[in-house]
């Protein structure tokens, strides 16, 4: 319980500085690299709720692929490479304010309401069989949705982006 | 462990997120902000999945990395068709429909 406990501190702290410079750092390509740190621990979050399957998948997809993604949208906009001071727009003292205090109305609901609370502990693990099962039977037709979705969001990209 | 260390620390990341969405003017962090925004909500239901014991949790944070996925895509292609037509993906200079 003890270790779970000091590696999910580790883990945590290391992805709120890494949020942070993501939405604060001068160098766009730094910000997809500080975004890989942060994907990389919302997995090993994962891992800890005992969550596998859907940690590798957070990996292949957004570590893999996504994170990819941007770094083609980044070069394709013929972003500058190095420090930019032109990132931010004038309200981020506003946008400050503003997530600052829905941080704090989070903080005081959360700590409200799920005060004390605890996880189950062992014995408690959802295999991945379960999670494919479930998918397959119970949410199938959300499944069939997505697959549409994607299909479309494919083409729609393509038709988007297409040079013509 | 307790379920609430995961809330909070989704609650932080989707507080960060919502600061990068509205500080930001480059169309790619804007994007990159919404991800760590849907991560949030990932955690927040994997956490509340282990918690009542059940595997919806994880399928439903599996389908909201599918529509990432899809949202990074057509984002991304916006952002591309902004700056082909501007040479620029400021997004503070996109003000055509301001009144």
């Amino acid at each position: 319980m003890l270790a779970q406990n000091i590696i999910f501190g580790i883990i945590a702290v290391a992805m709120g500085l890494a949020a942070i410079r993501v939405v604060t750092t001068k160098n766009i390509v730094h910000a997809a690299l500080y975004l890989v740190v942060v994907l990389a621990g919302v997995a090993a979050m994962f891992i800890l709720l005992a969550a596998e399957f859907t940690a590798a998948a957070q990996i292949l997809v957004y570590i893999g692929a996504i994170v990819v993604l941007f770094l083609f949208g980044i070069m394709l906009t013929r972003a500058p490479i190095g420090r930019t001071s032109d990132l931010d727009n004038d309200q981020r003292w506003l946008a400050l304010v503003v997530s600052m205090l829905m941080l704090g109305v989070l903080a005081g609901v959360l700590t409200d309401a799920y005060d004390d609370v605890k996880l189950p502990a062992d014995g408690a693990v959802q295999r991945s069989s379960e999670v494919g099962t479930s998918i397959f039977q119970v949410y199938v037709i959300p499944f069939e949705v997505i697959s549409v979705l994607l299909l479309a969001a494919l083409i729609g990209a393509v038709v988007i982006a297409r040079r013509d | 462990m307790y379920l609430n260390q995961f809330l909070l620390l989704a609650a932080f990341l989707f507080s960060v997120g919502v600061y990068g969405v509205l500080a930001r003017k480059n169309g790619v962090l804007v994007l990159m902000s919404v991800e760590l925004i849907l991560n949030a909500v990932n955690i927040n239901l994997v956490a509340f999945g282990a918690f009542h014991n059940t595997v919806a949790g994880q399928v439903f944070a599996l389908f909201v990395i599918a529509v990432a996925a899809a949202e990074v895509g057509v984002g991304l292609a916006i952002v591309l068709l902004i700056y082909r037509n501007r040479q620029s993906i400021d997004l503070s200079e996109v003000d055509l429909m301001k009144g």
